[in-house]
């Protein structure tokens, strides 16, 4: 298998829980001990509230599609998949996050705003699984 | 705030530069510019830059500023740059700034992209394709079509008013293409839905520059200074995706309440407003943000023809992008300068074909990054 040629992403100490889960086929999200609300993406500090404690609780994986575009000139390692859909996704617990929905052959007729969706993981090499989203079953 | 004068300004030609690098371009912007004002390069004591850092410029120009402002968040940079310089000559920290701005966004000669695999956009955004900025600028898009029932097709009518305005400026890059109909809009080649080829900006290599006075200074001028009156800015976020509602920008809600109060005046004032348009969307948010169409109306307001004349384009009520804009006059990545140049030259009455007649007031506006950003100014020749 030859390595994978698009941009990975290299994890901080502050995102590194988030990567870690996805590794492992877990969504996760910082939730903040003072607001008790979670962001996206994962910072060292509440963007709510101010507050820096926080900790990783496992979010449900299922969200709907907020808002998306079908791309036909792609990104370095995504040549095999023209068009692509990149979506920001809202999660059922609130926060948003850019992601796929990976589906055959892409329409706007395929892509209802709003339609429920579920999350699954794209594997790119032994470190990093990219958290990506199907339509909900 | 207090008034500065611009008292000079100008662009270099736009297209492809294979030729000239990052650095050669911002000193044919600085060079045209500081002629433009009378000015020697000796007496600009403030530099202010985004594509290269004021010290690269200090050194490449030879001298030795005393105010520098590198203020680097996308397209507006420069829009900002001038409410900075208009701050730090009321301060007293220089007395002649040069704003000025280079790129070699086609040829890629000396430039890098921003950013490393471990920011939160090469962790959260890169890794997904969302590399290129039709990919992007795209992505509030549908929100505000599923919200308000905007249409692909009243989307297609900005580049084709826009272009009417370049086939009247010479120095547009599409001056002899012709024009275009929204058909054609929607016909040309798909790029990132929904966005076609035509609803794209065109990548160049250019730079352009401004020389900005206090009023004692003014005096001494060549040519009839024009004033700022008003100036904003703000800052939102970095990543598209963290817009807090994707149907409107907080920064640039922020930053053209900062502009309107202090110039004194509201959006029925204008006859000649300047929006950074990166692709054919981008101004149509600005419209609703800034107040020159209610919420959801942009749609009808840019597809609106009265007696053969967009009510944005030549002919029209509202003229808007006068030099053919990004879409058809062209973008070197960031194209905020081009737009307050535009914006001058009219004032200046230097406008030629497409001079908007009897001009007293503009104003430019623009967003940095992916409606991240945003920088406003009223310009006035008054």
């Amino acid at each position: 298998m030859t390595a994978y040629s698009g941009a990975v992403p290299v994890p901080t100490p502050e995102t590194q829980p988030f990567w870690d889960g996805a590794r492992e086929g877990r969504l996760m999200l910082p939730w903040c001990e003072d607001c008790a609300q979670p962001h996206f993406h994962p910072r060292a500090i509440c963007p709510h509230c101010g507050g820096a404690t926080l900790h990783w609780r496992e979010a449900s994986g299922r969200g709907r599609l907020h808002t998306y575009v079908i791309n036909h000139k792609p990104a370095r390692g995504f040549e095999d998949r023209v068009p692509h859909v990149i979506a920001v996704v809202e999660l059922a617990e609130g926060p948003r996050l850019l992601t796929n929905v990976e589906i055959a052959d892409p329409t706007p007729e395929k892509l209802a705003i709003d339609m429920p969706l579920l999350v699954s993981f794209r594997t790119l090499n032994e470190k990093i699984a990219l958290p990506v989203f199907r339509p909900a079953p | 705030m207090s008034r500065v004068a611009i008292i000079g300004a100008a662009e270099t030609a736009l297209g492809k530069r294979p030729d000239v690098s990052r650095l050669a371009l911002h000193a044919e912007a600085a060079r045209l510019a500081l002629a433009d004002a009378g000015i020697r390069m000796r007496d600009v004591d403030g530099i202010f830059s985004s594509v290269a850092d004021p010290n690269e410029l200090s050194e490449y120009f030879g001298i030795v500023p005393r105010y520098i402002d590198g203020t680097s968040v996308g397209g507006c940079s420069t829009i900002i740059q001038l409410r900075h310089a208009a701050a730090a000559i009321a301060a007293g920290y220089c007395s002649v700034a040069l704003i000025v701005h280079g790129e070699s966004g086609r040829s890629w000669i000396d430039m890098e992209r921003p950013g490393t695999a471990a920011s939160p956009v090469g962790q959260f955004e890169t890794p997904y394709g969302a590399a290129g900025a039709a990919t992007l600028f795209a992505l509030p898009v549908l929100r505000h079509f599923h919200q308000y029932g905007t249409t692909k097709l009243q989307m297609a009518h900005v580049p084709v008013a826009t272009r009417e305005w370049a086939l009247l400026n010479p120095k547009a890059i599409m001056h002899k293409a012709g024009p275009i109909s929204p058909q054609d809009v929607l016909a040309s080649r798909i790029i990132c839905y929904p966005f076609n080829l035509l609803d794209c900006c065109l990548v160049a290599d250019g730079g352009g520059a401004i020389v900005v006075v206090g009023p004692d200074r003014a005096r001494d001028a060549p040519k009839k200074p024009v004033w700022a009156i008003g100036t904003g800015e703000g800052a939102a976020h970095r990543q598209v995706a963290m817009m807090r509602d994707f149907t409107t920008s907080d920064s640039a809600v922020v930053s053209s309440r900062q502009a309107f109060a202090e110039a004194g005046v509201r959006p029925t004032d204008f006859r000649h407003i300047m929006l950074y348009d990166a692709f054919s969307f981008t101004p149509m948010l600005a419209l609703e943000d800034l107040g020159f169409c209610g919420r959801g109306e942009s749609g009808a307001f840019v597809s609106q023809v009265t007696d053969g004349a967009y009510h944005t384009g030549p002919g029209g009520a509202l003229p808007m992008n006068t030099n053919g804009g990004g879409l058809s006059h062209g973008h070197t990545g960031r194209y905020g300068i081009f737009a307050l140049i535009e914006a001058i030259t009219q004032l200046r009455g230097e406008a030629g074909a497409r001079q908007v007649k009897e001009l007293e007031l503009s104003l430019v506006h623009g967003p940095g990054r992916h409606f991240a950003a945003a920088g406003t100014v009223v310009l006035t020749n008054r």
